[in-house]
């Protein structure tokens, strides 16, 4: 079994961040009160989120565990919004329902049917089976809904002198969709091709770390990787075929260049 | 169709205004548009010639008035039905990846159409704006300019439309280019009897080629009539001035 960190253990990691800290400093790159405030930031998030987990896992409320994936849904949902440059409201909705469709199916069948989790709302495999498959589909609805913007942004002339030609919309602007899923989904697969080689995922390293045996682990990773691949497919091409309307309006016209 | 179809003209505004972005871009313009010939649409920059001829297509809707196609309102049929009805070309064309021929079986696979033209209806098509059949397999993002906005009709033209509408077509090409596109775009007009609406920036063009002209400064109808009397010796001296201007 791995040592207990102690709270001395935790400071002497600390002095990883003030090395950063520092380097930033030195190198004047103005991002040494970034890594200071960031560090903190992390040991405080995470000191509260295993509270808070300790508190899920031990009263093991199904309630309990709905509301942690939907705060986890929620932040995601936020990122996604703060990096895009259309209306925020449209973008909430549709970032957020589509995660909810692509991560929720995914997290439902790995639950139910590939592990057969008993009781069906364990939070040691719902939370943190969650947390991997929303942060990847965050990140494929972000790419998605950026990709498709510039695309539309850019092909303008393109997706008009197609509906010029009696085109619908979705004829017109097949070409920014097949670009921006392509986007949001070439993570998903080099993820696939790499994973072992270059990269040992967190989660696998944590289960080695605390004790597991490797094969264990990477049964379980195996789950992990094919299950992210399925949310950000699905996500992914929510968001794309969803927020590609917004740049439309009912006559089958162009709207103004980003949706308002 | 209401009333005598030669008589009704082939598009109607009225009352007609447009706002962009909280600026109005044409104030109850109200004007009638024939058919059958080539109709130009001419002023200053910023006048709403671009603007107007977008409404015809339904590319934009106006804000007030109504704008009616062969005197029934443009909206009474579905937009993609009259986008196939009256062709569009612009003022930069834009190649859809592929080959010449690509562009225009694109053209023919969109909205509920799916009848796939044979070769000869192509080269037909290509015909019509002057292009030999040995375009056809060219990669049409690597053609010139010239070409480029002919290959842009031809693919407006396989829909079989009634109306053509330009948006500058000559503007980014040379005068001798622009000249032969003129004389295609008669050609098309004369022989093959398409009705023509062209903004052009070009007086001479506008002198040379059209029955009509139209002027519009400030989204405002200035006047409209017979190109040859209004070069002549236009009624309003806002039109004379103008057309003065450019000689």
């Amino acid at each position: 079994m791995s040592p207990e960190l102690s709270w001395l253990d935790l400071a002497l990691a600390g002095a990883l961040v003030l090395v950063a800290a520092a380097i930033a400093r030195w190198q004047r790159i103005g991002l040494a009160r970034g890594f200071l405030w960031g560090g903190v930031r992390a040991a405080v998030q995470l000191v509260a989120v295993g509270y808070v987990l300790t508190y899920v896992f031990a009263t093991s409320r199904w309630y309990l565990v709905l509301a942690v994936l939907l705060l986890m849904l929620a932040a995601a949902t936020k990122t996604v919004t703060d990096r895009q440059r259309g209306n925020r409201g449209t973008i909430a909705l549709i970032a957020g329902s589509s995660m909810l469709l692509g991560a929720g199916l995914t997290l439902a069948y790995v639950n139910e049917i590939v592990l057969r989790v008993s009781p069906w709302y364990a939070p040691r495999f719902l939370i943190p089976l969650f947390g991997m498959i929303v942060g990847n589909a965050m990140n494929g609805a972000a790419l998605a809904a950026e990709r498709l913007e510039s695309e539309m942004d850019s092909r303008r002339a393109e997706v008009e002198a197609y509906l010029a030609l009696g085109a619908t919309p979705a004829q017109a602007s097949a070409e920014p969709v097949r670009r921006a899923l392509t986007a949001a989904l070439i993570p998903a697969v080099n993820g696939l091709m790499i994973v072992g080689l270059v990269s040992l995922p967190g989660m696998m390293t944590g289960q080695i770390l605390a004790g597991a045996s490797p094969l264990t682990a990477v049964r379980y990773q195996i789950v992990v990787a094919f299950m992210l691949a399925g949310a950000v497919a699905v996500t992914s091409v929510a968001v794309v075929l969803w927020y590609r309307r917004s740049f439309f309006n009912d006559r089958e016209q162009l709207v103004a260049r980003v949706p308002v | 169709m209401s009333g005598d179809a030669r008589s009704t003209p082939l598009f109607s505004l009225r009352d007609v205004s447009q706002e962009r972005g909280g600026r109005a871009v044409l104030q109850q313009v109200s004007l009638e548009i024939p058919g059958a010939q080539i109709v130009a649409l001419i002023g200053p920059s910023g006048a709403g010639k671009s603007s107007l001829i977008r409404l015809l297509d339904r590319l934009d809707d106006p804000t007030d008035g109504e704008v009616l196609f062969r005197g029934e309102p443009i909206t009474a049929q579905p937009v993609r039905a009259l986008r196939r009805r009256v062709g569009f070309v612009f003022q930069s064309p834009t190649m859809f990846p592929g080959s010449v021929a690509d562009n225009l079986r694109a053209s023919s696979r969109l909205g509920d159409a799916a009848r796939v033209p044979k070769d000869a209806e192509l080269r037909d098509i290509l015909d019509w704006v002057e292009l030999d059949e040995s375009y056809l397999p060219r990669a049409a993002q690597g053609l010139s300019g010239g070409e480029q906005q002919r290959v842009s009709i031809a693919r407006a033209l396989v829909s079989g439309p009634e109306v053509l509408l330009l948006d500058e077509p000559t503007s980014a090409l040379d005068p001798e280019v622009a000249e032969r596109f003129m004389r295609t775009i008669a050609r098309l007009s004369g022989e093959h009897g398409l009705s023509i609406v062209m903004v052009t920036h070009r007086l001479a063009e506008a002198r040379a080629w059209s029955q009509t002209t139209v002027m519009l400064e400030g989204g405002r109808v200035v006047e409209s009539g017979a190109t040859a009397a209004l070069f002549a010796g236009a009624r309003e001296e806002r039109t004379r001035e103008f057309v003065r201007s450019a000689q």
